[in-house]
């Protein structure tokens, strides 16, 4: 099974996207491959704006039937938004990770924030090396 | 649910099967270092009948002694049905069955008991219990920094008018977790925490503040005024309750003055050994917490909830198990959630045969004994009444001279006095605990204020004896 990938995404190790938003915002969301991975999700906690967060830091949690699970920051910056939507329609994340099931929107410290983050087919790559 | 040991035969050949000579080849990974030495102290095991016999000589020990101590555990009338029902094989388990397809009464008991403690403590949500009232307290606080979104602090305040026990466990479990509990001081005169020994921190982050009601004194704290106050500052509120009190007292999910933009405990957590369960030495007995909807997943612990199967037929399973250990591992909610399951079936029961008249009978028994109690102990020269507060069923009493001695007397009267303060709250000078339940009758504590006035004054005594 082919896992959705846009191309004009970056990805990290641990199965976040990052969309470059206007402003040295980014946007953060789970994969296709995360959601189909976790299952049906029922609970998304993500972090208040405000918020500090470097990269690699635990700063969110998706929960599912069978296991909940931390969301690691791509980069380091501040949050200053979260998808309140996902308060109310968790299910946002299994049906559109790369759309409305966005978790949370990071000002990102300095330009080279994206440099360490993988492309589509280097993730792509990840994905077929995890799946042997 | 029987449970059979694995036979030597079946361990010899699970060994073969993955080609392991001994069972401790397992454990080599684990660094020499890392590994305990014998326990010291542990004599060699002993025969049923010699464990019997030598429980038997430990128990008459304790004698039957008139108990006049409470501190957090409570002597009540415990009606018969209470254990002969808990006591029943469906129940009577040393490991509490969750699996649905098997166990629904045990599940379903549960729920009864988790609704029971919602509507005793005024919250949303309640867990399957905890340990025992100082673990629910270190849980509790836990619970309140993971709550607290607008804040990331791990401080607390803590009037010291709560069980020093129960803090000192909190600390020793949620002070490795980099928690910081910082005492809060009470008015020497009410035996009760102020306000205005809050001032201090007003406007600074702290994520929670404890409240105790009624306090270890047995004093009733204003919690109106404390839960204001913490919420203006922005601080949860976790609230420790004896629950037979909530009986006769407002639910912690109401306390606050009704204008108040925020109303309410955060967190409620206690002690459920009045609840039918039996002083016995100490334990087992369990702990509780209950919350409001929103901090359901910060919360440790097991949940049981109500659903329908299939066929649409009404049933019970454990919900919410995702923050746990066996899925989380290091990053659950507590890595010690188990509950207590024994002890709150019998309060369960106890609870649901008492009902809500019976509770506030008991309450209002327990009231009025202690204040005969203090009324006929401070009658005594020498004695007197230490705090203004209101109380409970617990009262502080001060002493012209040191009391251990005093109670040391008693013991030999076949009579606990209560618990001597002195130790850990050495300002109040000669102070004594005490306590009076509805199982004391008048007789009862007429013969304490006669022991104690032998005890007091014995040179009345001497001249009306000569």
């Amino acid at each position: 099974m082919s896992e959705i990938l846009p191309e004009d995404l970056h990805y990290t190790k641990s199965h976040e996207w990052v969309r470059k938003l206007p402003g040295g915002e980014v946007e953060v969301g789970i994969t296709d491959h995360a959601q189909e991975a976790l299952g049906d999700l029922v609970f998304v906690e993500v972090p208040e704006a405000g918020r500090r967060v470097a990269a690699g830091e635990a700063c969110a949690v998706v929960e599912s039937v069978k296991a909940a699970s931390d969301i690691y920051s791509p980069v380091d910056g501040v949050v200053v938004a979260s998808n309140a939507a996902l308060a109310s329609t968790p299910e946002l994340l299994n049906e559109a990770p790369y759309g409305a099931g966005w978790l949370m929107r990071i000002a990102v410290d300095g330009d080279g924030a994206l440099a360490g983050l993988l492309d589509a087919d280097a993730y792509a790559a990840l994905l077929a090396e995890e799946s042997k | 649910m029987a449970f059979i040991p694995h036979t030597t035969e079946d361990v010899a050949e699970m060994l073969a099967a993955i080609g392991a000579s001994r069972v401790d080849e397992l454990f080599d990974e684990i660094p020499a270092a890392l590994v305990a030495a014998p326990l010291q102290g542990v004599p060699p095991a002993l025969s049923e009948m010699q464990v019997g016999r030598l429980m038997s000589e430990r128990a008459a020990q304790d004698g039957r002694p008139l108990c006049f101590i409470g501190a957090g555990a409570y002597e009540h009338h415990i009606p018969a049905p209470v254990w002969a029902i808990a006591t029943r094989g469906e129940f009577y388990s040393a490991y509490t069955p969750y699996q649905a397809e098997a166990s629904q009464g045990t599940l379903q008991v549960i729920y009864e008991y988790q609704s029971m403690m919602c509507a005793l403590t005024g919250m949303e949500v309640s867990n399957a219990s905890l340990y025992d009232g100082a673990s629910a307290l270190a849980e509790a606080c836990l619970t309140a920094v993971r709550a607290h979104r607008a804040s990331t602090s791990r401080r607390i305040l803590v009037p010291r008018t709560i069980n020093p026990v129960y803090l000192a466990v909190a600390q020793t479990i949620a002070g490795n977790q980099n928690v910081v509990f910082q005492p809060v001081d009470f008015d020497r005169a009410q035996g009760r925490t102020l306000i205005d020994a809050l001032r201090p921190y007003e406007g600074e982050d702290y994520a929670a503040v404890v409240v105790q009601q009624p306090n270890y004194f047995g004093v009733l704290e204003q919690v109106d005024a404390l839960v204001d106050w913490a919420h203006e500052n922005d601080m949860l509120v976790i609230a420790v309750v004896n629950p037979l009190s909530l009986a006769v007292l407002k639910p912690p999910g109401e306390w606050g003055s009704p204008a108040a933009a925020k109303r309410g405990a955060d967190i409620v957590c206690g002690e459920g050994q009045p609840l039918g369960v039996p002083l016995s030495s100490g334990g087992p007995y369990f702990g509780f917490m209950t919350t409001r909807m929103q901090y359901v997943r910060q919360m440790p612990g097991r949940i049981v909830g109500r659903t329908v199967d299939v066929d649409g037929r009404e049933g019970f399973t454990l919900t919410l198990q995702a923050r746990e250990q066996h899925i989380r591992r290091s990053k659950a909610n507590s890595n010690i959630c188990t509950n207590q399951g024994l002890t709150v079936t019998a309060a369960t029961i106890y609870l649901a045969l008492l009902g809500a008249d019976g509770l506030a009978r008991v309450a209002e028994a327990s009231m009025a004994r202690t204040r005969e109690l203090v009324a006929a102990l401070t009658a005594v020269r020498g004695v007197r009444a230490l705090f203004t507060g209101e109380n409970f069923h617990e009262a502080v009493l001060g002493f012209d001279r040191p009391v251990a001695p005093l109670l040391a007397a008693l013991a030999q009267r076949g009579i606990q006095g209560g618990l001597d303060l002195s130790e850990r709250f050495p300002e109040l000078g000669h102070a004594l605990l005490v306590c009076a339940t509805e199982t004391k009758t008048a007789e009862d504590i007429a013969r304490y204020a006669r022991a104690l006035e032998e005890l007091q004054n014995p040179a009345a005594l001497t001249r009306g004896a000569a």
